[in-house]
């Protein structure tokens, strides 16, 4: 046994999956102690907001400020509010305009604001520009002139009793404030999602309901198909018979399409996040039945199996101590084989709406399923949907890895 | 080895049937796929009486011994025991029938559950025999004597477990077991053929001694004809699901009838001889 395990651990595909798995699953533990709270909570007035530190601007008013004279800070504040196409645009404004192109250079944003603070001028009309776009380069202009400003910004508010305003504060370009001074900072790895939630926050959380379901999943359909296929491979005859009509007819029904229509006709109200976990075992214990049989019908004929009859030992414990011991380290396999599957089921079935209901508990598919419906394909927001996407193939290809490693290890024929 | 079948003095018309068989077939399979693996098949065991079956790879020597121990259903015959018709219908007879059958099969190293320790194997024995779970002691005993009749220490063996043995020593680890049970019938299906000479003789010798000690029945399964000879008190010779011959090893052996049984004899290799590979 300890030799068994220390040639597992030698696996290097079993310990590559391992580690993958035991991250994901101390990131499920940890994460939720650094960060407590509801995952399903809407902190975001708005959707898809990105990723990155959010400050509060209202505190940072009144958080103490230093001075720093930095000598990028204006260029910073210009590149920032000069998009790809903006840059493109006034490109093209100075080629129009008479400018050589070898002049032009894209990436340096201070020769290129030089030509333009140089050369710009509202009131020049270049040949064949529409109206539309003038007014377009005038708005960029006007923007850029705004960046480039260094008048200070002047806080205030409205005192109610004199009706007028009072200054609070006046914000010089030079300031700045110590992120650590703002009572609250939100950090927000993986932005938000269509409802403003934390998505790092929720994917963790889903990531421990998809284990759940998996894990449910899988052990009703393992201990399903063990069963099924224990009987049917050692009592054989007419048991063999019934079990294996049964299996075939679930195995000519694609088993897909069994879990969409039993998903469907619970209904929305009652499918829980248990509930798809045990649609889906009751739906993909087939070939784990079918694999277990071949197995079984392989060993009972083995002498170590007569030899237990002729002990005078019962059917229960013929198929307890000599048959499933032969058998344990493939039912070993078939289980993280079914996780897997029922991960990536839930998926299936939640991106089509049919998963666990939507109030409850985020599931992977269902973060899916939420990206899916509000566009965040469209729209750009990548951090809605690819997280996701990438737990989902990570938490498979991990058990799937495991799997191959323990296959090699029990299955010498199969080593490199 | 001296030939040990003691014919001269052996007569099977004293002693008392224990199992015998008419008309015992079993098929597999069926259309196309039918495969008749025991044919038609009469036969007559006595009681202490050392009976060969000997046959080539395929004549159906294994099924016929699964049948006589009651782990194959015959398609069609029926098999009498100490002249009754055998009835193991339930799971309770069956039980009890295997109190009194019992078997060597042929290879070792499958004849043990790799997971089960050895203790555990010569416990079952003793469970089956009715001694009491809680007398430690007397089951130690026990235990030690039945190692010692095979020649192995039980206390190297205890908490060991089978696949740590010797294919010679597993194979006296079963004879222990058959020590420990006492069965009035034992059916060995070439129980020799996957290990040494050496070990072959010491184990034939322990086979020969436990039938005089407990004198029981065995029923031999073998394609050696030579052994046969050597062993045997009566052979049966079984081609393709049938027998062929069968009487008094003496009989059958020194003066074969059948043409199959001339060509079993003559594929024995002798020494001094050219071998006639011809027929092989």
């Amino acid at each position: 046994m300890t030799n068994t395990i220390k040639q597992i651990f030698h696996s290097p595909k079993f310990v590559v999956g391992f580690c993958i798995m035991a991250f994901i699953l101390l990131s499920m533990i940890i994460y939720p102690l650094v960060n407590p709270g509801n995952p399903l909570e809407m902190i975001g007035l708005g959707s898809f907001q990105k990723p990155g530190t959010y400050v509060s601007l209202y505190d940072s008013i009144d958080s103490s400020s230093t001075i720093f004279k930095l000598p990028d800070a204006e260029n910073n504040r210009i590149s920032q509010k000069l998009k790809d196409e903006d840059r493109i645009a006034i490109m093209n404004w100075l080629i129009d305009y008479g400018v050589s192109e070898s002049d032009i250079n894209l990436s340096d944003t201070n020769s290129l604001l030089d030509l333009w603070w140089k050369n710009y001028d509202s009131s020049i009309l270049v040949e064949g520009m529409t109206k539309a776009k003038r007014n377009y380069y005038m708005r960029l202009n006007k923007s850029l002139e705004s960046a480039k400003r260094t008048e200070e910004y002047v806080v205030s508010h409205t005192d109610k009793e004199l009706n007028e305003l009072e200054t609070v504060r006046t914000i010089e370009n030079t300031d700045y404030v110590n992120i650590q001074d703002v009572a609250n900072v939100k950090r927000l790895p993986l932005g938000t999602d269509n409802f403003g939630r934390d998505v790092l926050k929720e994917l963790v959380s889903a990531c421990g309901t998809s284990l759940r379901i998996g894990l449910i999943a899988g052990a009703i359909a393992t201990l399903i198909g063990l069963t099924f296929g224990l009987l049917a491979g050692y009592v054989g005859g007419i048991v063999d018979d019934i079990i294996m009509f049964i299996t075939n007819i679930f195995t000519v029904i694609p088993s897909f399409v069994l879990l969409l229509l039993i998903s469907y006709s619970i209904g929305q109200d009652q499918r829980g996040a248990s509930t798809i976990a045990l649609v889906i075992g009751f739906t993909s214990w087939v070939w784990t039945a079918r694999a277990v049989r071949a197995q079984v019908i392989s060993l009972r004929k083995r002498d170590h199996v007569n030899l237990s009859k002729l002990s005078g030992h019962s059917l229960i414990r013929i198929i307890i101590t000599d048959i499933l011991p032969y058998i344990a380290s493939y039912v070993v396999m078939a289980f993280i084989l079914q996780i897997s599957t029922a991960i990536l089921a839930e998926a299936q079935l939640s991106m089509l709406g049919l998963g666990p209901k939507t109030t409850e508990v985020p599931t992977l598919g269902l973060m899916m399923n939420w990206s899916m419906l509000y566009a965040a394909h469209l729209n750009g927001s990548w951090w809605a949907y690819f997280p996701v996407l990438l737990t989902i193939a990570l938490i498979s290809f991990s058990l799937n890895l495991m799997n191959t490693g323990l296959d090699q290890v029990f299955n010498p024929t199969l080593r490199d | 080895m001296t030939k040990t079948g003691n014919n001269e003095i052996y007569s099977t018309e004293e002693k008392a049937l224990c199992l015998s068989g008419k008309g015992v077939t079993k098929v597999f399979g069926s259309g196309d796929k039918k495969c008749i693996a025991v044919n038609n098949v009469n036969f007559k065991f006595h009681e202490g009486e050392f009976v060969s079956i000997v046959g080539e790879s395929g004549s159906g020597k294994t099924t016929l011994s699964k049948i006589l121990l009651g782990l194959l259903n015959p398609t069609d015959g029926e098999i009498f025991f100490k002249g009754e018709p055998r009835d193991i219908s339930s799971i309770k007879k069956r039980k009890e029938y295997w109190k009194g059958t019992q078997a060597i099969f042929q290879d070792p190293f499958s004849s043990f559950n790799i997971f089960n320790k050895i203790d555990t194997v010569l416990l079952d024995c003793l469970k089956m025999r009715g001694v009491k779970r809680s007398d430690k002691q007397e089951q130690v005993r026990l235990m030690t004597e039945a190692c010692n009749f095979v020649n192995l220490k039980f206390a190297e063996l205890t908490n060991k477990y089978p696949f740590e043995l010797s294919g010679g020593q597993m194979q006296r680890l079963m004879i222990a077991r058959i020590f420990l049970l006492k069965p009035k019938i034992l059916i060995a299906d070439e129980p020799t053929s996957m290990i040494d000479a050496c070990s072959r003789a010491t184990i034939l010798d322990m086979l020969l001694k436990l039938r005089e000690e407990i004198g029981m029945t065995i029923i031999f399964i073998t394609h050696d004809i030579g052994l046969a000879y050597y062993i045997s008190d009566s052979v049966y010779i079984m081609e393709h699901g049938k027998i062929v011959e069968s009487g008094l090893a003496d009989e059958v052996i020194l003066n074969p009838k059948a043409a199959y049984t001339k060509r079993l004899i003559n594929d024995v290799p002798k020494i001094h001889e050219a071998w006639d590979l011809d027929t092989v």
